[in-house]
């Protein structure tokens, strides 16, 4: 595939007038996984979501594989944070996975059996063969992580944006988690993650966007993380930017959600 | 007594009307409120059906200005839908000029649409020739002034709900849960949410006549609220709720018919609480009955496991035959408990008790459970010590599995670190696998 999985052009994105990201310019090289990483606040989240046309872009272009997002919606798979559902949901793993293969289904045709299987499979690709039952409040944080990847990967789709799939899961996830990357790598896929944990980024990713309502430094984790840029993205804020930023970063401001 | 037959028997035509039209409703509201309760949209309910008044009040108004029927029902229908979907377009436009939260935003509707009805409501009780009695029966309810043709309409409706929410169960199920998901996925949210509150206007509009605007928000939640509590599966909870909607409608009706003077609509929805009532005691998933017992039922597996493990210790430290005194000073707990847990474990036999009940030692089975208890209790020891980095908030413990909670390369290199403490004696192996 010679375009690019994901390409976004001078994004500008506000909430209620204060900007939160300034035009953001970055492309993500296909078969490669990519961490988004910077402070709390720095609009990690939202460049993910504006992306994704959850929240409403000021302005800008995103293209997918060279195209807008509705042509290709099928190619590309969202794994939001696992706060943003409520886990008392009635639903069991399996139900939750299968939502990923609703769109393949079509309107008003019942999830079968067939489906249900390949709902297993993608839980049995994160470990998790024996909780496909399972109401998912009865799974822990971390195997609700999972279940929201395995969602993603019944999609079998090949760019995956993920908004914090490490925030405080167990070591088993983690592991988990890390080999899913590898594999959907080897397969050709594309990985993006919202990240927050610097001790592990360069251990983890092969490249790295480092965010700080702008985008301070980009490309291949051993080049970006250098001392210099990382004061810059999460050092010194007052020379790099300017006074708006200077009101959002005090307390009571409007952080990312 | 004859009356008590004849409305349990159905011998009136008039009660059959009245009891299908109820019971359908109940259903059909049953169904939809299941999804508006997880949609977390039950205010949204209670101010819809508030904001229904200003509608019927004018449309009524209209209808005597112009000199046509101010009684039929589905002209009064009308108007309280739209001013419904009024109502629910002010909240939405609230929401998105200010910054008012939800609830305020419910609750400046639900007041002034309800205001604004009261409000006309009372100009057309000063008109001449007192009609008025007629809107009343919207407001509180009164099914037994339900003609066939009425409930021909319910039917209808009720039929279009059950059809909707069937076939889009798996839409809507998906909207409920996580609907920024469905968006990336390509599902149009906003047509699938319009269709959602439609089926809800479509509810009110037919619990008007039933239970009226001021309770009907009651049969749209209560019910599943109690189907909740029996089932965590969203299939089974729609079904049942519509079953406790049904159910509710048809007690509330029979009770109203047997005991004239009682408001059938408060009626229904007394005995859906009823069921509420019943539900979060009982319920079979989440009732507080069966909530206590699990609790209880885990708390005894502590003390079991704990008790195991202690003879386990004991009988590490050379001696197969163990005393009470001894388990009982390994760690602090109560003497009865542990009393009981070991006549327990000697029924279950897991231990072999001598007559005085002071002494005691495992048998073949009671060694292997305690064992593999210690065992996956010192792997974890080992881990955290390993792992010390590791937050503790990170670790998900559940000691009985660990196979489950750490992935096979953590188990295996635990393995390795356990053959080596094994030599040392402090980690029993795996009694599965290492059996003689």
């Amino acid at each position: 595939m010679s375009t690019l999985p994901l390409e976004i052009r001078s994004l500008n994105v506000a909430y209620h007038r204060k900007m939160v990201l300034w035009d953001a310019d970055l492309s993500i090289r296909p078969g490669r996984s990519t961490a988004i990483v910077g402070p709390n606040g720095a609009g990690k989240s939202t460049l993910l979501k504006a992306s994704l046309g959850l929240i409403p872009a000021a302005s800008g272009e995103v293209l997918f594989y060279g195209e807008p997002l509705k042509k290709v919606r099928s190619r590309v798979a969202y794994v939001p944070q696992r706060e943003s559902v409520d886990w008392d949901f009635p639903v069991s793993a399996r139900d939750v996975v299968a939502m990923g293969l609703y769109k393949k289904i079509g309107w008003c045709l019942p999830v079968r059996a067939r489906h249900r299987r390949m709902a297993d499979e993608a839980l049995a690709d994160v470990g998790l063969a024996d909780f496909a039952g399972r109401q998912i409040s009865q799974l822990s944080g971390g195997q609700q992580q999972r279940v929201f990847l395995a969602r993603a990967l019944a999609q079998k789709a090949d760019l995956h944006l993920m908004d914090e799939p490490f925030a405080s899961v167990d070591a088993a996830t983690e592991q988990a988690i890390l080999t899913l990357i590898e594999r959907l790598k080897l397969e050709g896929g594309t990985v993006v993650c919202v990240h927050h944990d610097l001790d592990t980024v360069a251990e983890y990713f092969d490249d790295v966007i480092l965010l700080n309502m702008r985008v301070v430094a980009k490309g291949p984790a051993s080049e970006v993380l250098t001392p210099e840029n990382l004061r810059k993205t999460y050092g010194a804020r007052l020379t790099l930017l300017d006074e708006a930023v200077v009101d959002l970063s005090r307390p009571g401001a409007p952080r990312e959600s | 007594m004859e009356s008590f037959w004849r409305v349990l028997l159905l011998q009136d035509h008039n009660t059959r009307v009245v009891l299908a039209g109820a019971c359908l409703f109940g259903a059909a509201a049953g169904l939809a409120g299941t999804f508006l309760l997880l949609r977390k949209r039950s205010l949204l309910g209670d101010t819809l059906g508030h904001a229904t008044l200003p509608g019927i009040t004018l449309a009524f108004l209209l209808a005597e200005t112009f000199g046509f029927s101010s009684r039929s029902f589905l002209w009064l229908a009308s108007g309280a839908a739209l001013s419904g979907v009024a109502g629910m377009g002010a909240v939405l436009l609230i929401r998105k000029t200010s910054h008012l939260k939800d609830d305020a935003a419910l609750a400046i509707v639900l007041s002034v649409f309800f205001g604004a009805g009261i409000a006309m409501l009372s100009a057309i009780q000063q008109l001449p020739g007192g009609q008025a009695a007629g809107l009343e029966r919207l407001i509180y309810g009164n099914p037994a002034s339900m003609t066939s043709s009425d409930a021909w309409f319910v039917l209808v409706a009720s039929l279009l709900v059950a059809g909707v929410c069937g076939f889009l169960f798996k839409e809507f199920t998906l909207l409920c849960f996580d609907e920024s998901y469905a968006q990336t996925a390509g599902w149009p949210v906003r047509l699938l949410d319009v269709l959602l509150m439609g089926l809800v206007v479509l509810v009110t509009i037919v619990g008007l006549q039933t239970v009226g605007i001021l309770l009907v928000v009651a049969l749209l939640v209560i019910p599943p609220a109690a189907a909740r509590f029996w089932s965590d599966d969203l299939r089974v909870m729609a079904l049942f709720a519509a079953g406790v909607g049904a159910l509710s409608s048809m007690v509330g009706v029979v009770v109203s018919a047997l005991l004239p003077g009682l408001p059938t609509g408060a009626l229904i929805v007394l005995s859906a609480a009823l069921f509420f009532g019943v539900s979060l005691l009982l319920g079979q998933k989440r009732g507080i009955i069966i909530r206590h017992l699990l609790e209880r039922k885990a708390a005894r597996r502590l003390v079991r496991e704990h008790v195991l493990r202690a003879i386990f210790e004991c009988a590490e430290e050379g001696r197969s035959v163990v005393s009470l005194e001894q388990v009982l000073a390994k760690r602090p707990w109560k003497k009865n408990e542990v009393v009981s847990e070991i006549a327990q474990l000697t029924d279950d036999g897991l231990l072999t008790t001598d007559p005085s009940a002071l002494s005691f030692q495992f048998n073949g089975r009671g060694d292997s459970e305690a064992r593999r208890l210690v065992r996956n209790h010192r792997l974890w020891e080992i881990y955290l010590l390993n792992h010390a980095d590791v937050a503790p908030a990170r670790v998900d413990r559940d000691a009985d599995l660990i196979e489950h909670v750490l992935d096979q390369r953590l188990v295996d290199e635990l393995e390795d670190l356990l053959d080596e403490k094994a030599r040392e004696r402090l980690v029993p192996g795996n009694p599965e696998k290492n059996l003689p």
